[in-house]
């Protein structure tokens, strides 16, 4: 608590007036984590719900300098910037101390994005990465990514006669990142902000490449009220299908562990998304779901020495 | 096509925009449909609703909730629902618009 | 002014350049035939002799991302590519220009596939000549190296600040060896000059954004920005041009003018090719034939006006294209000349000849037949067909 009140003495980085929906995950995810930077920061985004909400010309929701290039090269942004950053600060042009950050949505981070990020963690430019998993295209039209769920309805996974919504599971990007051998991931979600902020600022200080996955929910592509999303970034979080967990030099630490796991079907009951999946006829669909959460979790479990 | 607009031989080249922060002359206040509204006896100040305001309109000062912006809250209902001792509810916005109206 | 001549390839002596300039950040990605360009500046970068920061990138849309995101940041940026690179990186191309930002690109010129080729033509550069970049050919390895310095005062001049693209042919200028005179150092340091930022995101006390999302109501005004900006920078490329007169004793303008005065016949023709044309000319003007050429070396802006009244006096003209425009009336060059003709109001008897494509060799036979051809028309005053493919097997 005495943390809150600190950190709200400083200004948002990002300002009000942006356009993004009534009750954005992405939005809260992005000021709980620049709240942990305590330098200048310099922010690359991709096209995504965050950047085109926060930048409609002639107005911009950022206090900091903000660079919007593409939608697949934020990453490749920021190392641009972080490059000439080092440049000038090895030639004696600059001495301040700066931070950079390159936010990006699922698409533009599991996606078409993946390439660049891959490029600049391997490379290893001194950045964070964070990225807003909402868990589908949600700034077009909530098309599928590779990050949406199984058994989930999207625009482009309708739920139709013959196929029932994505029948994909998740990409387990988080992992990807981990074998890129950089010094900081970690998984976080905005429920538990105490978490998301420290491990935010451990990424901005951490020499080196960070990157944070945030759970970012979407009352609109989700399809439930706009005042539930904390309720279900809390819900992710206790049903085990959004483990909250850190990778630090190649350790793994849970974070989070629920005294007991809630089954999956009440992640899945607010969600009007999963309507379809919730059928009685696809029950077995459910049950498949289930345990995919539950063979990932004993995974985790092994990974962080819990067991 | 309105004419308030300003011309190309006016707006900064290159697409930039040079003030930051100036979204928050956008008031997206007027989308609200509901409102927050902060019994003073019953909030502790915790500032939960801050952290998890998508908007930034909860104003804080000096550690303590001032008050809500009115101007840029979208009425989302997030600090209602996750204050701990239920001193935000969420009211008809309509209760307010005659009210505002009368203001101008 | 000392000299210090070398026998060199295109790709060494651009590198060379690069040294010399030694930009803040390079971030490039290899391709055929600009490989050894980014293998000599990566020897320097290892040699500790630049100050660059060497970004290397794991793809051309990565470089071409990096550099705007290090331009815009607010320093000196580079990289170098060609054909298929130029296109991978082409989304990215356009938000370079329309943001503004000063990057010199040397591009050797190489056929875009497919099918895959590696030889050279100017397919890909044609290709990007709608994206706001300034575009400037060479000829030979000693313009490619004079072109790339004087490109960084082009592009960064305050009433310009745009991005410049400086092309050579690939395998024939890139890896070919020929003579070039390099400035001293000191000289090309002089002559480039610090660095002076335009609206840097590194600059703490002035935040900004840049990249916004335009609606209806705020796309037309700024790509109307972009078409003044191009067109204003025709004068200062003319005087940057004098400047480096005299520091090198090398004179350029425009486009160059071979034996075209008094001429009654051209040939106008881009890069290598008017080197091949050139012999030809000198060869024909021994026998006494009225013969003339004309090398155009900025592309874009495209000197409309000075290039059509350079051409207005002669009886018939041959523009050489060595990239196709698919369902177009002819090739990049020849549209651009016959507007600029039709324009300027004297238009003399025209063919287009499209020729190269892929590597296809081009040779003085070539050359003079093109003449030859040329001498037919004026004296039956027909044309028999007014786009033509030279030297591809029917």
């Amino acid at each position: 608590m005495a943390k809150l009140k600190e950190l709200s003495k400083k200004q948002d980085i990002l300002s009000s007036g942006h356009r993004l929906c009534a009750g954005c995950g992405a939005s809260i995810a992005v000021r709980q984590i620049l709240s942990a930077c305590d330098d200048p920061v310099v922010v690359a985004c991709a096209t995504g719900c965050l950047e085109v909400a926060t930048t409609i010309y002639p107005y911009t929701s950022w206090r900091s300098s903000f660079i919007h290039n593409a939608f697949e090269n934020s990453a490749a942004t920021i190392s641009g910037v972080e490059a000439m950053y080092q440049s000038l600060k090895k030639q004696g042009k600059i001495d301040k101390e700066m931070k950079f950050i390159a936010f990006g949505g699922d698409g533009g981070t599991y996606d078409i994005g993946l390439q660049s990020l891959s490029g600049a963690l391997e490379r290893g430019h001194d950045f964070v990465y964070v990225c807003y998993d909402n868990e589908a295209y949600m700034n077009t039209g909530i098309q599928r990514s590779s990050a949406t769920p199984r058994g989930v309805w999207t625009t482009t996974t309708p739920c139709g006669e013959v196929i029932p919504g994505k029948t994909q599971y998740r990409k387990d990007l988080t992992a990807i990142i981990v074998a890129h051998k950089i010094p900081y991931v970690a998984q976080a979600s905005i429920w538990r902000w105490n978490d998301l902020i420290d491990k935010a600022h451990k990424a901005f200080y951490t020499k080196g490449p960070a990157f944070l996955n945030v759970l970012s929910p979407c009352p609109r592509g989700w399809r439930f009220p706009s005042e539930d999303t904390v309720n279900m970034s809390k819900l992710s979080v206790q049903t085990n299908f959004w483990p909250l967990y850190e990778v630090e030099n190649g350790k793994w630490k849970l974070n989070y562990k629920s005294k007991e796991r809630k089954p999956v079907t009440e992640w899945m009951k607010p969600q009007g998304r999963y309507k379809d999946a919730l059928r009685p006829e696809n029950k077995q669909l459910v049950e498949e779901i289930q345990k995919d959460i539950d063979d990932n979790w004993e995974r985790l479990l092994m990974l962080c020495g819990e067991k | 096509m309105t004419t308030n607009k300003k011309g190309w031989k006016e707006i900064p080249k290159g697409g930039l925009i040079l003030e930051a922060g100036n979204s928050v002359k956008y008031q997206t206040g007027s989308w609200r449909s509901l409102r927050p509204v902060r019994d003073e006896d019953k909030c502790t100040h915790c500032l939960i609703c801050w952290v998890y305001c998508p908007d930034s309109s909860i104003i804080v000062k000096d550690g303590k909730i001032k008050e809500i912006d009115y101007d840029h809250c979208k009425g989302c209902g997030i600090c209602a629902a996750e204050c701990p001792t239920n001193a935000i509810t969420m009211k008809n916005e309509s209760e307010f618009r005659s009210e505002q109206n009368a203001k101008g | 002014m000392s000299k210090n001549t070398v026998a060199i390839t295109g790709n060494d002596a651009t590198a060379y350049a690069i040294k010399q300039i030694n930009p803040d950040v390079m971030a490039a990605y290899p391709i055929t035939p600009q490989t050894a360009l980014v293998q000599k500046f990566s020897e320097y970068v290892a040699d500790g002799l630049v100050n660059t920061e060497f970004v290397t990138v794991e793809s051309e849309h990565s470089a071409m991302s990096a550099c705007v995101g290090a331009a815009a940041a607010g320093g000196r940026v580079m990289t170098a590519t060609a054909a298929n690179g130029l296109a991978l990186m082409f989304e990215i191309v356009y938000i370079a220009a329309s943001s503004k930002l000063p990057i010199v690109m040397p591009v050797v010129n190489r056929a875009l596939s497919g099918p895959i080729n590696i030889h050279c033509d100017h397919s890909d550069t044609m290709a990007a000549r709608d994206a706001g970049w300034i575009q400037i050919y060479s000829e030979s390895a000693q313009e490619a190296y004079d072109n790339t310095i004087q490109s960084i005062r082009i592009a960064e001049n305050m009433k310009v600040r745009l991005p410049v693209m400086v092309m050579y042919d690939g395998f024939i200028t890139s890896h070919g060896i020929e003579m070039v005179d390099f400035l001293d150092d000191n000289v090309v340091h002089d002559f480039v000059g610090d660095y002076q930022p335009n609206h840097p995101l590194l600059d703490i006390n002035k935040p900004l954004t840049y990249g916004p999302l335009d609606l209806y109501d705020y796309y037309f005004e700024h790509k109307r920005q972009q078409a003044e900006d191009i067109k204003n920078s025709k004068p200062i490329i003319l005087d940057v041009a004098k400047e480096f007169k005299k520091i090198s004793g090398r004179e350029y303008g425009l486009f160059e003018s071979y034996q075209l005065e008094d001429a009654e016949t051209g040939i106008v023709v881009l890069s290598s090719t008017a080197g091949t044309a050139k012999t030809v000319v000198d060869e024909l003007r021994e026998e006494g034939r009225k013969i003339g050429l004309l090398k155009p070396r900025v592309f874009r802006p495209f000197p409309y006006h000075e290039i059509a009244k350079a051409l207005s006096h002669l009886k018939a003209v041959a523009i050489l294209d060595r990239a196709d425009s698919f369902g177009a009336f002819g090739g990049p060059l020849f549209t651009e000349i016959r507007s600029a003709m039709l324009e300027y109001g004297k238009i003399p008897e025209n063919i287009n000849i499209i020729y190269g494509l892929g590597g296809r060799d081009i040779n003085q036979k070539d050359i003079s037949g093109i003449y030859e051809q040329l001498d037919e028309i004026v004296k039956s005053g027909k044309v028999k067909e007014r786009i033509q493919y030279l030297g591809v097997r029917e």
